[in-house]
C-alpha cells in the first residue's frame, strides 16, 4: 500500500555508460533552465508553494493504486496530468522533483543517470502529454478528455522508448529485444496512465473548471507545444517498429558514430552469435500490430468512458 | 497516522553522520561516476569499490551488512541486460532452447552482463548509504550548496515535507474506498478495471485539488511572514579540516580504483 | 443592499488603537460574495481580545486584511502606520498571523528553517536570525526542538511552533486562529473555537457576524447576553 516503485522506467546506475549519461543530463539542464526562466514569468512568485505542494501530490497519487489483472496493479506516473494541469514548464519542473526524490530517498533510479530518468519521465512525457493535449484547448469536453488520455499513453511510450535507446546505446541490451520489450510493458501500464489521467481531469473539470479554463497557466503554453508534441510522437511511431524490425542497421549507425564500443570490436561475424529471433521480422510485427490495435483500443475507450461521465454523478 | 516508511534515515553518531553533506554528496557521485568508468571485467577495482563500500559502512556505525540486505532493489532492472549475454558476439559458454528458440550465451556476453550487475549494485549500495547517514533536509541544503537552482530544491523541500501530509491523505482516501467497496461472500468486490481505474481517477482528482488549495494556504502563510518572490536560506553547515580529510582520502582511494581498474 | 447591524455597546475602557485600527473596512471576493461589510475597530497594547462570530461571519478574511493579504476597501493602520503596497514588508513584521492548520504554518522541513523564515525574509543578519529563533522557541518552550523534522511533531507540538515562527519576527500583535499556550504580553487578536476559553483567557470580545461587528466589549457582559448570543449562533459557556 506504501510507495510501490515502478521498476521498468527507473534506470538504476551502472546501466548507462557515461558518455550516455552525460549527453542526457546536458539536455535535462538545458530544459530545465528554460523551464525556470519560463515558470518565473508566468507564475511568479506563487509558483514556489503550487509546484512544491503539486509535486507532493504527484508523489502522493502515485500511491493510488489499483488491482489490473493476475495481481499486477496499475497507478499513475503523472508527467502528462502534471503538465496538462499546471502547463508544460511548471509540470517538468514538478516531475523533476518527484524523480530527484525518488532516486535519492528510495534509490528508485540511480543519481549518475538521473538525467535521462529526468528526461525520459519529466521531461517528455511532460512535452508530449502537453503537446497534444494542447491542440485539443478550447474543444469539447468528451474530445478534450480523449486527447488527454491519448497523449497520457503516448508518453509513457515515449519514455519507455527513450529509455530502450540510452540502454541500448549504452551497449547494456540488445535493441531488437529491449524495443519490443518495453513498449509491450508500457503499453499496458500506459493504458493504467491514460485512464487514470482521463479520470482525474475529468473531476478537476467538473469541480473546478476555472484551474483548467482558457485563461489557466495550462494553457498559456505556446502553440509551438502542439508542433513539439506532434514531432516526438511521429519519431516515437517512425522509430518503434524501425528498431524492431532493423536493430542490425541502427546498430550499425551506433557503431559510427562511437557509441557502442563492444559490437564494434567484432562487426564482422555478427550474426553466427546472435540468436535468431533477435532480427526476426515476427517480432517487429509483433510490436507494430499491437501498438495499432491498442492506439485504437485506447481511443474507443476513453471516448465511451468520457461519454459515461457526461451522466449524472453516480 | 505517520508514513514513516519513507524515512531512510538512521539516527546515530557516526563519524559519517557528522561528515559535512556536501561532501558526502560529491564523494558518494565521484564514486558512482568511477563505477561507470570501470572497464568490463575489472575485477580487481570492482572488489575494491566494495571494499570502498564496506569501509564506509563501518564508518558509519549501521553495520556491514546494512547497504547489502536492501541492495537487491536493484535486481529487477537486471533483466533488461539480460539480453547481452546472447547478443555479444564472443565465445558460446552454454547453450539452451527455451520455447522455440536456441539460445547461446557467450563469454563476451557473460563478461559484459556480469560486469553490469556488479556496477549498478554497488553504485546502489552508496546511494543507499548517503541516505542512511544524512538527514534528507541536510541532502536538500548540500545541494543547494552545490549550485542547484533554489527554486528546485525548495520545490523538493516542500514535497519532502508535503509528501508525509499527502500520503497520509491518500491513505486515508483508500481507506474509505475499501470500506466502501463491500462485496457478498465469495464474490469479487468493485466493477472491472475501468471502473477500478475510474475510481482511482476520481481519488487522484480529489486530492489534486485539495492540494491545489493547501498550497494556496500555504502561499498565504508564506506572504504573512514577509515572502515577497525571493526565497533565502541560511547555510547551517560549515565545512572543517575533517572534512576535508575525508574528501580527500576518498578521492585517492577512487583514483587508486580506477588505476587498479585499467591497467 | 447589505442590511447593517448596529454595534451594541457594552462597557470597555476607552482605546485610542495604538497598536491597531481599522476604519470602514469592505471586502468582497471575486465571486461576488461580500465578506466585510464596513468593519471599524481598535486595539490597544496589552488588548486581549476574542474574535468570535459563526461560520462565514469573516473572521479570517478579517485577520487576512491585517498584514495585507486581501485588499478591501477602507483603512488599517498599524502602531500609528497606515497599511499600503509601499510598507507591506513592515506591517507583515508588525503582525503575526498564524493560520489556523499547522501544516499550512510549517512550510519548511525542519523547525530551525521554518522559525528562520520569517526573520530571514525581514532582511535580518544571519547571527540575528540565529538569536531570534532561539529565544522564539524558549518562548514556546521547544527550544531542544530546534533540529527535528516538521513532520515527526505531533499536533501539539506543531501548534506551537507555529506560534514561534511568528515570535521571531518580534510582532506588535498576535493575530491567532486559536489561543496560545502561555501568556504574552502583546496584544492579541484570537478566534476562539470555544468561547469558554474565550471566557478565561480574554476580556474583551468582538462579536462578528455576516461581514459586521455586531457587539464589541467585556466578554463577561457579552457572554451574559443570551439573546445577543443566541441571535448569532453562538454557545453560551
Amino acid at each position: 500500500m506504501l510507495y510501490s516503485p515502478i521498476a521498468p522506467m527507473h534506470i538504476p546506475d551502472g546501466f548507462l555508460s557515461i558518455v550516455i549519461s552525460v549527453i542526457c543530463w546536458a539536455i535535462t539542464i538545458v530544459t530545465l533552465g528554460v523551464a525556470i526562466s519560463r515558470t518565473n514569468k508566468s507564475l511568479g512568485e506563487r509558483q514556489v508553494p503550487l509546484m512544491g505542494v503539486m509535486a507532493a501530490f504527484i508523489f502522493a497519487a502515485q500511491m493510488i493504486n489499483f488491482p489490473v489483472a493476475g495481481g499486477t496493479s496499475g497507478h499513475l506516473l503523472g508527467g502528462a496530468l502534471a503538465a496538462i494541469t499546471l502547463g508544460p514548464w511548471a509540470g517538468m519542473l514538478v516531475m523533476t522533483a518527484v524523480i530527484a526524490v525518488q532516486g535519492l530517498l528510495f534509490q528508485d533510479g540511480g543519481l549518475v543517470v538521473m538525467g535521462a530518468n529526468i528526461l525520459n519521465m519529466g521531461l517528455l512525457t511532460a512535452a508530449v502529454g502537453y503537446g497534444l493535449y494542447r491542440s485539443a484547448i478550447g474543444s469539447k469536453f468528451t474530445i478534450k478528455l480523449t486527447v488527454a488520455g491519448v497523449a497520457a499513453w503516448l508518453s509513457v511510450m515515449t519514455g519507455a522508448l527513450a529509455t530502450s535507446m540510452q540502454l541500448w546505446l549504452s551497449g547494456t541490451a540488445n535493441i531488437g529485444v529491449v524495443v519490443p520489450a518495453m513498449l509491450g510493458v508500457h503499453a499496458l501500464i500506459g493504458l493504467g496512465e491514460a485512464l487514470v489521467t482521463v479520470a482525474a481531469l475529468s473531476f478537476i473539470l467538473r469541480t473546478r473548471p476555472d484551474l483548467l479554463g482558457e485563461q489557466s497557466a495550462s494553457a498559456q503554453g505556446g502553440r509551438g507545444w502542439i508542433l513539439t508534441g506532434v514531432l516526438i510522437t511521429l519519431a516515437v511511431v517512425l522509430l518503434s517498429p524501425l528498431a524492431s524490425a532493423s536493430p542490425d542497421g541502427l546498430n550499425r549507425v551506433a557503431m559510427d558514430l562511437g557509441f557502442i564500443q563492444t559490437a564494434q570490436t567484432a562487426s564482422g561475424p555478427l550474426a553466427g552469435y546472435t540468436v535468431p529471433f533477435l532480427s526476426s521480422i515476427s517480432a517487429s510485427k509483433i510490436v507494430a500490430g499491437s501498438i495499432g490495435v491498442i492506439v485504437v483500443l485506447a481511443i474507443a475507450v476513453i471516448t465511451g468512458r468520457s461519454l459515461q461521465t457526461k451522466k449524472p454523478n453516480s | 497516522m505517520h508514513s514513516d516508511a519513507f524515512d531512510r534515515y538512521h539516527h546515530h553518531d557516526s563519524a559519517l553522520h557528522r561528515l559535512d553533506p556536501r561532501i558526502k554528496v560529491v564523494v558518494a557521485i565521484a564514486f558512482i561516476i568511477s563505477n561507470a568508468l570501470l572497464p568490463d571485467g575489472a575485477w580487481m577495482a570492482f572488489g575494491l569499490a566494495w571494499l570502498f563500500v564496506l569501509l564506509a559502512s563501518a564508518l558509519s556505525d549501521l553495520g556491514l551488512g546494512y547497504t547489502f540486505r536492501r541492495s537487491f532493489i536493484v535486481l529487477p532492472f537486471a533483466l533488461v541486460a539480460v539480453t547481452v549475454l546472447f547478443s555479444i558476439p564472443g565465445k558460446p559458454v552454454s547453450q539452451f532452447h527455451f520455447m522455440m528458440w536456441d539460445f547461446t550465451v557467450t563469454d563476451a556476453g557473460l563478461l559484459r552482463f556480469v560486469s553490469i550487475v556488479i556496477r549498478s549494485w554497488i553504485s546502489v549500495q552508496i546511494a543507499i548509504l548517503l541516505v542512511a547517514v544524512t538527514r534528507f533536509p541536510d541532502l536538500i541544503h548540500a545541494f543547494e550548496h552545490l549550485r542547484v537552482p533554489a527554486i528546485l530544491t525548495t520545490i523538493i523541500a516542500f514535497l519532502y515535507r508535503y509528501l508525509f501530509v499527502l500520503s497520509d491523505e491518500v491513505i486515508r482516501l483508500l481507506r474509505a474506498r475499501q470500506s466502501r467497496s463491500a462485496a457478498a461472500a465469495g464474490q469479487r468486490s468493485g466493477g472491472g478495471v475501468l471502473w477500478r481505474a475510474r475510481v482511482s481517477g476520481n481519488m487522484a482528482g480529489q486530492l489534486f485539488l485539495r492540494s491545489y488549495e493547501r498550497s494556496d494556504r500555504i502561499y498565504n502563510a508564506m506572504l504573512a511572514r514577509g515572502y515577497a518572490g525571493q526565497l533565502l536560506t541560511l547555510n547551517p553547515h560549515e565545512l572543517h579540516g575533517r572534512d576535508w580529510a575525508y574528501a580527500v582520502a576518498a578521492f585517492l582511494f577512487i583514483l587508486a580504483m580506477q588505476f587498479v581498474g585499467r591497467f | 443592499m447589505p442590511i447593517t447591524h448596529a454595534t451594541e455597546k457594552f462597557n470597555y475602557p476607552e482605546c485610542d488603537g495604538d497598536v491597531l485600527q481599522v476604519r470602514g473596512l469592505h471586502f468582497s471576493y471575486p465571486d461576488g460574495h461580500i465578506a466585510l461589510r464596513g468593519i471599524s475597530l481598535n486595539l490597544c497594547s496589552g488588548d486581549k481580545v476574542a474574535l468570535v462570530g459563526p461560520n462565514g461571519a469573516g473572521k479570517s478574511t478579517l485577520m487576512l486584511h491585517l498584514n495585507g493579504i486581501l485588499e478591501g476597501r477602507g483603512e488599517i493602520d498599524l502602531g500609528g502606520l497606515r497599511l499600503s503596497r509601499d510598507n507591506l514588508p513592515m506591517i507583515r513584521s508588525m503582525v503575526g498571523l498564524v493560520f489556523q492548520n499547522p501544516d499550512d504554518q510549517l512550510f519548511s522541513p525542519t523547525v530551525f528553517e521554518d522559525v528562520a523564515f520569517g526573520p530571514l525574509h525581514m532582511g535580518l543578519s544571519e547571527s540575528e536570525v540565529r538569536v531570534r529563533v532561539d529565544s522564539a522557541l524558549e518562548a514556546v518552550r521547544m527550544i531542544s526542538y530546534k533540529d527535528r523534522l516538521s513532520h515527526h511533531l505531533s499536533v501539539g507540538e506543531k501548534k506551537r511552533i507555529a506560534i514561534a515562527t511568528v515570535l521571531s519576527m518580534n510582532p506588535s500583535i498576535l493575530v491567532l486562529d486559536e489561543p496560545s499556550a502561555g501568556l504574552d504580553p502583546r496584544a492579541m487578536l484570537v478566534s476562539p473555537h470555544d468561547t469558554r476559553l474565550a471566557q478565561e483567557l480574554f476580556p474583551r470580545t468582538i462579536v462578528m457576524d455576516d461581514g459586521n461587528i455586531v457587539a464589541d466589549g467585556l466578554t463577561m457582559e457579552i457572554l451574559k447576553d443570551e439573546e445577543l448570543l443566541t441571535a448569532h449562533g453562538l454557545e453560551k459557556p
